[in-house]
């Protein structure tokens, strides 16, 4: 496999109860190494669609493919969750040992690692999330960007090939959600693991490779942030929020300036309207 | 209040009591109950409450933390006390209206306030010096020949994992619960004690529903990470038995007989 779909889901529908489809339709491709954000209010299926990742659901149509194999294949069920591992929101309720290094050794000791190995991949991974000096420490004294980096630190020692995020910040005050967004990022960069980031913080989202917006079981944006961003009129319909300075371009050219829509951050944002303002003067 | 509970609580350390083997350490533990129970003299009670002393100090832990360990329980030490004294036949030695005070029911009091208090004390020397997950790897362990009749002994050993993982995360919700009741006016302190036990309700609901939306979740991050049961599992830390395991099991053993023999010879 080189550089192709390491997920791939086609034609995917999915309900829990008959009649109520939460997602429809679904043809989404993720490539090995990409970061992806995935956006989406309350209830729009986000989540849902996460799950199906990594066979804690199966598709009720459709069919969803992780690395060739299939999610309804119950024989491949945990060669597929060892390859895709899952952060949730809630950092407590993730953590299942009383000692941080311990936690981080469960995946491992589930899936029958020789213990020197599991010792080995469990300082690496502490070590990789800055929470190596922890690691005898309970994890109720830690705090909540801690933990979730714990949590993380786990999925890493089992080396997967990719993580999905879900809403992983969406508990963590802003010094927790900054921490846990730069070792989302080192994921990535320094272990080249495909990261798909369920969010609603558009801050998040900016720093993706790619932006997938669902919105009631359908994607209906998809693209680069810049892309995707700049359809403020269609994210503001579905309820999202748009990064500040995306809206204040947008209102900006209501007004009749010509700036560039696809401006995402502030140093560009900066320079475009002292452009203008140096243009006007002359 | 609720979190000077330090029942199970472990404090991480290097010392030599730290690295025993978690199986030794169990046996160990119930080896010194036989021995405050089997005492019947003052003296031989001491030589077992002299090895839980030893044992605290080799563990290197503050003194204080075995004081904190038996401050729950003061409420329950008075009554054992008190009660023992009234209820035993002998010498009068004091008296007040209808009750009467005993030497025997003295004798036995004072006796009992000491074996509850070695036993906590004892038993806080295993929990503090041992991970939750090696206690329960060990009990495991020493379970497994239950294995043949089919007991889940896997099964209780990550159910023991799990709740000691969860009890301060729920006590923390607890006296969060708490606290939002009270803002609404809830009163805890003041009423009958049927006013007072109804007014634990609109805490125990919200807390019960937590715990089980913390279930669903954990399990469901369980599952994530790959659990399937005890079958084909590997443990990071292995217990191993060295000469210092084997060393303090007889140097227990000694006491255990040493606390025999000074019965046998005061009788």
């Amino acid at each position: 496999m080189s550089a192709e779909n390491i997920i791939s889901s086609k034609n995917l529908c999915f309900s829990y109860e008959q009649g109520k489809e939460i997602l429809k339709e679904i043809n989404i491709d993720i490539k090995r190494g990409e970061f992806t954000a995935l956006l989406g209010h309350n209830g729009s299926g986000k989540s849902t669609f996460a799950r199906l990742t990594n066979a804690i659901l199966v598709p009720t149509k459709g069919s969803m493919n992780v690395f060739g194999m299939d999610t309804s294949d119950e024989g491949k069920l945990y060669d597929i969750r060892q390859n895709v591992g899952m952060v949730f929101q809630n950092p407590d309720n993730q953590i299942v040992a009383a000692v941080v290094e311990e936690d981080v050794a469960f995946g491992l000791e589930n899936t029958g690692v020789p213990p020197a190995e599991i010792r080995e991949r469990v300082d690496e991974a502490l070590k990789a999330v800055g929470m190596y000096e922890y690691r005898d420490h309970s994890p109720g004294m830690l705090s909540g960007g801690q933990k979730q980096r714990i949590a993380i630190a786990g999925i890493i020692a089992m080396r997967p090939e990719c993580i999905v995020l879900d809403e992983p910040t969406a508990m963590l005050d802003p010094a927790g959600r900054k921490d846990v967004m730069r070792t989302i990022r080192m994921l990535g960069e320094r272990y080249g693991i495909t990261v798909v980031l369920i969010t609603h913080y558009m801050d998040e989202a900016v720093r993706a490779d790619r932006v997938i917006v669902i919105d009631e079981g359908k994607p209906i944006l998809d693209g680069t942030p810049k892309q995707v961003f700049s359809h403020v009129d269609i994210l503001k319909k579905t309820g999202l929020d748009v990064p500040q300075v995306t809206e204040l371009v947008h209102k900006l050219n209501r007004y009749g300036f010509d700036l560039d829509p696809q401006i995402l951050t502030e140093e560009e944002c900066a320079a475009a309207l002292a452009f203008v303002l140096k243009e006007g003067k002359s | 209040m609720l979190k000077d509970i330090t029942i199970d609580q472990y404090f991480p350390g290097k010392s030599i009591v730290h690295r025993l083997d978690a199986r030794f350490k169990i046996i160990i533990t119930m080896i010194f109950i036989v021995m405050i129970f089997a005492a019947d003299t003052i003296w031989s009670l001491m030589t077992g409450i002299a090895f839980m002393l030893l044992s605290y100090a080799l563990t290197a832990l503050k003194p204080s933390l075995m004081v904190k360990s038996l401050k729950p329980v003061v409420p329950v030490l008075v009554i054992t006390a008190v009660l023992n004294m009234f209820f035993f036949e002998g010498e009068e030695i004091f008296r007040f209206a209808f009750i009467s005070i005993t030497d025997e029911g003295v004798k036995n009091a004072v006796f009992m306030l000491l074996r509850v208090v070695s036993l906590i004390v004892g038993s806080s020397v295993l929990t503090y010096t041992t991970s939750p997950v090696e206690l329960t790897g060990a009990m495991e362990k020493l379970l497994s020949p239950l294995k043949i009749f089919k007991f889940p002994v896997h099964e209780l050993a990550m159910m023991m994992t799990i709740s000691l993982r969860f009890i301060p995360t729920l006590i923390e919700e607890t006296e969060k619960i708490i606290s939002a009741q009270k803002a609404r006016g809830a009163d805890f302190e003041n009423g009958s004690l049927k006013e007072r036990a109804a007014a634990i309700v609109p805490v125990l609901v919200p807390l019960f529903i937590s715990a089980f939306r913390r279930a669903e979740e954990l399990a469901l991050a369980m599952e994530c990470r790959c659990y399937r049961g005890g079958e084909g599992r590997t443990r990071m830390k292995q217990l191993k038995t060295g000469p210092a395991d084997i060393a303090s099991l007889v140097v227990s053993f000694f006491f255990l007989a040493a606390v025999f023999f000074i019965d046998r010879k005061m009788k």
